[in-house]
């Protein structure tokens, strides 16, 4: 059952990046000011709005572990981290690509990307700090309050073009900014994308929860047998 | 026992041996003598440039200075099995939290008020033209850094490699903290108000106090009693 789900999940994934594609290259027009590289925002924008979501979905599952103490809240935790992680890097690496065309330069240390880059070091900390942990059950704890903790900085991250004057662009979504400073069409492209790259991202962690249970599984076999 | 009967035991404990040892002051102001001489070689300490970002260079300092005293914070009640004893003693875990938090916040306060004429001598500094703001500043930040160095020296006590992994973990944390302070002291030391975006700086450190704080004594209890 869970098998046909991830199929179904993925097929649907794969039919609406193919059409989200075909609009962002073919259909919408070249942006004004920047050209042809303004493309890169449709996948940008909603790879970070992917990683903020992936976060805020395994600093739930984290404060939900602390108070239920279900080891599938810290799997999902953990694999929320991980694909945001991914996904950070993916927002991380659009963003100075196309610095580079627009700004000239690969990076700039301004308030966004610093904090974009302390939130990408905090979860990697996180990671290192679960392989480094042996007993399942502190690894859980330690790195719940962990990644309770490691969410202020994704909240700073994505406040940071409100509190501080970046090189980064301000804000151009319209529940942001009341409207007015993006064409409708080229919004939704946005919208759709990210839809796209939450199905992904849905995908893989539904994959890596099970990595983490049967890891467990395996884990407790193990014990048992060397008890006996 | 009440709650800050109990922080106030263990802060007093935590002083006190540190006062007869006086290993990780020594430690730490001998240490942050070391940076300041190496920053010298990096670039010219008396250019005008120096000037503007000596904020930054102080306060690297006193983070690098500042780990080694909160590395120790939890892992002082190691040998003997005293993490233990504590956990199981009537001081709840937010008191031991606090309690220890203060015992660091007033060592690494120490440590940076030997720092900083040093660091004003050396490199030419004049930091007194705004002194009372910058003591504040230098407070808030410094607290920040405890609370998360305390929560995190809680957290990787029991671990193999807590040297390695503390690092790893609190640099990163303590960065917003960080660079608040950095921007502020840097503004502080060439003799301005704080005003403008350098508000949103001051905003966002006492934000980060407050929250850590309440976000350090709720979590602690979990991390060590499980």
């Amino acid at each position: 059952m869970r098998e046909k789900i991830l199929y179904v999940l993925a097929a649907a994934a794969a039919l609406l990046l193919a059409r989200n594609l075909h609009g962002i290259l073919l259909r919408l027009p070249d942006e004004a000011a920047q050209g042809a590289i303004y493309r890169i925002i449709f996948f940008h924008v909603p790879a970070w709005f992917t990683c903020f979501t992936a976060f805020l979905v395994a600093g739930a599952a984290s404060a939900w572990y602390l108070w239920r103490r279900n080891a599938r809240c810290d799997a999902l935790a953990v694999s929320a981290v991980e694909v945001g992680l991914v996904f950070t890097t993916v927002g991380l690496a659009t963003g100075m690509i196309w610095a580079r065309i627009i700004w000239g330069i690969w990076w700039t240390w301004d308030p966004r990307l610093t904090w974009a880059l302390v939130t990408w070091l905090i979860y990697g900390g996180y990671l290192m700090l679960r392989r480094a942990i042996d007993d399942p059950d502190t690894r859980a704890k330690n790195s719940a309050v962990l990644g309770i903790f490691a969410f202020t900085s994704v909240v700073i991250t994505y406040k940071a073009i409100d509190w501080w004057r970046t090189q980064h662009p301000a804000a151009v979504l319209s529940f942001r900014t009341g409207g007015g400073t993006i064409d409708a069409a080229m919004e939704s492209m946005f919208y759709w994308n990210w839809l796209a790259m939450l199905l992904v991202a849905a995908i893989l962690v539904m994959i890596r929860m099970r990595q983490e249970e049967v890891g467990r599984e395996i884990d407790a076999l193990r014990r048992r047998a060397h008890a006996l | 026992m009440s709650f800050f009967g109990g922080a106030w035991t263990v802060a007093a404990k935590d002083l006190r041996s540190e006062w007869r040892t006086k290993e990780s002051l020594n430690a730490a102001v001998s240490f942050a003598l070391v940076i300041l001489l190496l920053f010298s070689f990096a670039f010219d300490p008396d250019s005008e440039q120096t000037r503007e970002f000596s904020g930054g260079l102080l306060w690297l300092v006193f983070a690098f200075a500042g780990t080694m005293i909160l590395n120790r914070s939890f892992a002082r009640e190691i040998p003997n099995d005293c993490l233990d004893a504590l956990v199981a003693s009537p001081v709840s875990g937010a008191a031991l939290f606090a309690g220890k938090a203060v015992a660091s916040f007033l060592l690494l306060m120490a440590v940076e008020l030997i720092a900083l004429p040093v660091f004003g001598l050396f490199y030419n500094v004049r930091w007194g033209r705004q002194w009372a703001l910058l003591l504040l500043v230098v407070v808030l930040a410094t607290w920040a850094m405890t609370v998360i160095g305390t929560m995190f020296s809680a957290l990787t006590v029991n671990l193999r490699l807590r040297e390695l992994m503390l690092p790893v973990l609190v640099y990163p944390m303590m960065i917003p903290a960080l660079m608040a302070a950095m921007q502020l002291t840097t503004v502080l030391i060439a003799g301005e108000a704080i005003a403008g975006d350098n508000l949103i700086w001051l905003r966002l450190l006492v934000g980060f106090d407050i929250i850590f704080t309440a976000l350090g004594l709720g979590l602690v209890e979990t991390v060590l009693v499980g």
